[in-house]
């Protein structure tokens, strides 16, 4: 199944400043597996050292949440949009350099 | 369905509009959606906006210029010139004075009918709820995590709307928490990133207009929730993307095992939420990461002796044409792999904008073997401060 995989702003650095990933897979996790095997420096950055999700990390299938749905194991369709929906604080008030001091 | 605020009982609702405020608020008034009852709804409404800044703004702004009757500003911070690329509430000369009353002073002209409080205050666990109790709305422009899960405990504690908005880079997020059976930031997020995974102060920075856009969201929905019009953002994550100039819209669930609005809550009061983030004693540059250090001064008595040293810039190519000191660029992120440009037998002096992300480069290249390598403490900052003015901060 050909799935769209967007890459949200904050994470386009570790994935060669693209926007989205076109990818072949049967799951979201199968997606996200293989987005991380395509781009190395993303996987700390989405899954645990275990492997697990990080929980921070939202993952959307078109419009719906995983954790409601089958979580990782939530079959996909041609076609379908998988998106990485990390938290983001900013507010325009101070650089994240200071939001992270 | 939005849901209509309730005005205080303590004070008398106000019942009419002056001469004057019917010239000034004709545009809503000449329109069904708002007409007179509205415009008195907006009025008696209490909005305490949380940070002035890039988000709080346009809110600012366009409440008081709507008419909202009671606005609350809260921020501790002082302008400062690199604020207003995006902060526009605040002139040139406003540099230097106290956030909330030079925010005070300025929606205080667009609108002197309106009751304006400035609150010159870090919002925290022990005056969130007294803070929060005197309004209604609250809508949340901060920038940092540890006060978004703040604003979002403060507001279920209360049951009081948290019109929620945040930005990076060029994509901003918008949506409203705390309505009754509607989700919280907590739903959306149980927790926050560890500090060390939140993208580096390379990746920092915003375009100045995307706080004016999502503040501006921010600002229609809570005038349509103090109407009790319109279709509300409950349930629904607004994205946007500046670039791509592209809404995309996320359905937003209320998660039933959530510690603060779930069925089992186990949080019932406000916590510590610095230590929540993880962030306590991150102040110093790459405090957890011991290097040796060399001090601007030093560095620059060291060059004019002739010293052999190869000044080793880590920060991005784009900061590097702002302002250098004519060392080798190799970006933090790229080190890893080109760490074999660098020659270990040469005396090497890191530096960054800060000294955090070459504190990182120092480590990191102590850890592959080198042994004669700086860190300048305080980057290219103190480097104008301490040694030569004419090389620009940014």
């Amino acid at each position: 199944m050909a799935v769209k995989v967007i890459i949200p702003t904050p994470l386009r650095v570790y994935a060669a400043k693209n926007d989205s990933a076109d990818i072949s897979a049967q799951t979201v996790g199968e997606a996200l597996g293989k987005l991380t095997v395509q781009f190395g420096d993303l996987r700390r950055h989405l899954f645990t050292d275990d492997g697990k999700l990080r929980s921070f990390v939202n993952v959307y299938l078109n419009d719906e949440d995983i954790r409601y749905m089958a979580k990782e194991a939530t079959p996909v369709k041609d076609g379908d949009v998988v998106s990485i929906v990390p938290s983001i604080a900013g507010g325009g008030a101070a650089s994240l350099e200071t939001a992270r001091a | 369905m939005a849901t209509k605020t309730q005005t205080f009982s303590d004070q008398p609702a106000v019942t009419g509009l002056s001469n004057q405020e019917i010239l000034r608020y004709s545009r809503h008034l000449i329109m069904p959606e708002v007409g007179m009852e509205g415009q008195l709804k907006l009025k008696n409404a209490k909005v305490l906006l949380i940070g002035t800044g890039g988000l709080g703004a346009p809110l600012g702004l366009y409440l008081a210029a709507a008419g909202v009757g009671k606005l609350g500003l809260v921020d501790f911070d002082v302008v400062d010139f690199t604020n207003l690329q995006r902060q526009v509430t605040f002139g040139t000369g406003d540099v230097g004075k106290p956030k909330s009353e030079a925010a005070r002073a300025r929606l205080s002209s667009l609108n002197p009918d309106i009751e304006i409080h400035s609150f010159e205050t870090q919002l925290n666990s022990g005056n969130a709820l007294d803070l929060f109790r005197g309004f209604d709305i609250i809508v949340d422009g901060t920038d940092n995590f540890p006060t978004r899960y703040l604003v979002n405990d403060a507001c279920i504690l209360l049951g009081k709307p948290n019109v929620y908005g945040s930005i990076f880079r060029f994509e901003g997020q918008v949506t409203l928490f705390g309505m009754p059976d509607g989700p919280c930031y907590r739903c959306l997020y149980p927790e926050p990133p560890p500090p060390g995974l939140v993208p580096s102060c390379a990746e920092g920075g915003v375009l100045g207009v995307l706080p004016g856009i999502v503040g501006s969201i921010q600002a229609m929905e809570t005038i349509k929730l103090i109407l009790g019009s319109g279709d509300s953002l409950v349930g629904r994550l607004l994205l946007f993307d500046a670039l791509g100039m592209k809404f995309r819209e996320l359905k937003l669930r209320k998660n039933p095992d959530c510690p603060m609005c779930g069925q089992n809550r186990t949080i019932h009061q406000l916590i510590d939420y610095y230590e929540f983030c993880g962030v306590r004693g991150e102040e110093a540059p790459a405090s957890n990461v011991e290097v040796p250090e060399i001090t601007p001064r030093e560095l620059k008595a060291r060059l004019d002796r002739g010293d052999d040293l190869y000044i080793l810039d880590v920060r991005e190519p784009h900061e590097y044409q702002i302002c250098n000191l004519r060392g080798h660029l190799l970006p933090l992120g790229e080190l890893p792999r080109r760490v074999h440009e660098l020659d270990s037998s040469r005396e090497i002096v890191a530096h960054c904008r800060s000294g955090k992300r070459s504190a990182e480069a120092v480590d990191f290249l102590r850890k592959a073997g080198f042994r004669k390598i700086h860190n300048l403490k305080g980057g290219i900052l103190a480097w104008s401060d301490e040694v030569d003015p004419s090389v620009p901060k940014y």
